[in-house]
């Protein structure tokens, strides 16, 4: 494509069967983390072992 | 629904309902303006682009129109939405059993910082420890709770929790204890603002806590101005080495140095520089949340601050990014292809549904930020007493249904937001306060543009 390069196929799909997921077992708000406010963003998903948090490699 | 904006000269293309990205020309980001999923039913020539026509090429505009339609077809740009409804949602949480507790082992503190939100660490309820038996009686009413839950998670907090730490140790072992039996799996947090850290406190948290949220606001002189103790000495020269030591001994388990910004430091991402040279890595820095009236609170007129604040320090993790340095900022973090599922986009904080807090007195409140406001009391884990009324409340505070979520760009990122904030400064929690959501928005945006950075490489930095 000329004007649009697409950097990430979006991971939801309308209609998927596992479209509602919701098993439970990750985090269940702020609370283990910042304590002032929520965001799913930087959530694990336990299900898919999705680890999202890479730890950052040190530097020398 | 789609969300378009400029960053350091790219043009960013978020498809809301699919999660999808792109990076569009010129042509494309004017017109984006003007179409919506239901223009793809008529040809070309018969959608309403008024003034475009005249100033774009028309075959440059017919070019990039079909390219979008191309993407339209495959589900990537104004992609339906889900077919879930808020009763689907609402009835799957409905069953949700509590997994996760805030335990507040001790409403005192030794420090008598301005900002906090537990009015110097008593709630405004006493000075008050909890004892041994609550405790305990609260990892009894979270494990009767917890239903076919797994990994449950125990938060110790406060006041400075370890003030109270022999209680801290107790709950922990006792815990531990019922693990293999109630097959479960307790998972400890605890926050501390470092005085009472000793090295056998340090193994202790080292050992059973799985994270760990360090408290500091980052430079001395901002973090002495905010945090101080009785006699008003501030606490950055005695927490210092005693996180480093923590954080060395950690073994790759998760921490956070978490600070809070005020007015007084809207260049925080000085602050945050200045922890990544302390040594951290993972680094959480959060607006003060505090009254409007306060000298230091946050206000309409620092928005545009501290928007342009978040892009600065965004600017600056490119640049450290490309010579190795590389470290986490909390609110910049996530993976798009492996994030939560969809009931968590829609509704990503558990307060008052499974999340609860407990007081030193077995008082149970929907969250930490919820504790000591009468009206959302919600039980007593003692008397093993819940308002299951109280519980479907917070259930309704969901994107569907908070006021705006359902069309906002960003809900599936931020997924209706704080309730606790929503209530602190809309006096309900299904109302979105106005600030809150900008800084949000700007986050997000951020975060997706220091993604794309890592695809893209040196191409967009
Ligand atoms: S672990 Fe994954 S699937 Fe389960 S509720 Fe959390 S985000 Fe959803
Ligand atoms: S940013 Fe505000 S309006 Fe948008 S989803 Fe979050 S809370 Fe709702
Ligand atoms: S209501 Fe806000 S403060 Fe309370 S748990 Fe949810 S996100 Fe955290």
């Amino acid at each position: 494509m000329r004007h649009i390069k697409t950097l990430f196929e979006g991971a939801f799909k309308p209609g998927a069967e596992s479209c509602l997921g919701g098993c439970g077992e990750c985090p269940s708000s702020c609370q283990s983390a910042c304590k002032t406010s929520c965001t799913v963003a930087n959530q694990k998903c336990e299900k898919i072992g999705a680890h999202l948090k890479v730890r950052a490699k040190k530097s020398n | 629904m789609v969300h378009k904006y400029r960053l350091n000269g790219f043009n960013v293309v978020l498809d809301v309902n699919s999660g999808s990205v792109h990076l569009v020309d010129e042509v494309v980001y004017d017109l984006l303006s003007y179409l919506s999923a239901a223009d793809f039913c008529q040809s070309f020539e018969e959608i309403e682009l008024g003034k475009l026509r005249d100033v774009r090429g028309a075959a440059d505009l017919r070019s990039a129109y079909f390219e979008i339609l191309s993407l339209w077809r495959a589900g990537l740009l104004f992609s339906e939405a889900f077919g879930v409804s808020e009763a689907d949602l609402e009835e799957k949480l409905s069953g949700s059993p509590i997994k996760s507790m805030c335990l507040n082992v001790a409403h005192d503190c030794n420090l008598r910082c301005r900002y906090c939100f537990a009015s110097t660490g008593d709630f405004g309820a006493g000075r008050k420890l909890m004892n041994l038996e609550v405790a305990k009686s609260a990892v009894d009413f979270l494990l009767e709770r917890s239903g076919s839950r797994h990994n449950l998670e125990v938060d110790f907090f406060g006041g400075e929790p370890l003030l109270n730490f022999p209680v801290v140790k107790e709950t922990v072992l006792y815990a531990r204890s019922l693990e293999k039996d109630k097959d479960k799996k307790f998972r400890f947090t605890l926050t501390t603002n470092g005085l009472l850290l000793d090295d056998y406190i340090i193994n202790f948290i080292n050992d059973e806590m799985d994270n760990v949220v360090l408290s500091i606001d980052g430079r001395k002189f901002v973090n002495d101005e905010m945090r101080f103790d009785a006699a008003g000495f501030g606490s950055y020269e005695s927490i210092v080495p005693k996180f480093q030591k923590l954080v060395s001994h950690r073994s790759g388990k998760d921490y956070y140095v978490r600070g809070t910004f005020t007015k007084k430091n809207l260049d925080f991402s000085k602050d945050v520089l200045h922890l990544y040279s302390l040594g951290f890595d993972q680094i959480s820095i959060e607006p003060v949340v505090s009254d409007l009236s306060n000298p230091f609170a946050i206000t309409e007129s620092d928005m545009a601050d501290v928007e342009n604040e978040y892009e600065n320090l965004m600017n600056k993790m490119i640049v450290m990014r490309k010579k190795g340095k590389c470290f986490n900022f909390f609110h910049f973090m996530f993976d798009f292809g492996n994030g939560p599922c969809i009931t968590k986009r829609m509704k990503g904080c558990g307060c008052g549904n499974e999340y609860i807090a407990v007081t030193p007195d077995g008082e149970i409140f929907p969250c930490h930020q919820f504790v000591g406001t009468k009206e959302w009391s919600m039980g007593n884990v003692v008397k093993k007493s819940f308002n299951d009324g109280l519980r479907r409340e917070f259930i309704k505070a969901n994107i569907f249904s908070n006021e705006g979520c359902a069309d906002c760009w960003a809900k599936f990122f931020c997924s209706g937001g704080c309730s606790a904030n929503h209530f602190k400064f809309n006096g309900d929690i299904r109302k979105p306060y106005g600030l809150a959501c900008r800084l949000q928005k700007k986050r997000i945006e951020c975060a997706i543009f220091l993604n794309l950075v890592g695809k893209l490489g040196s191409a967009i930095g």
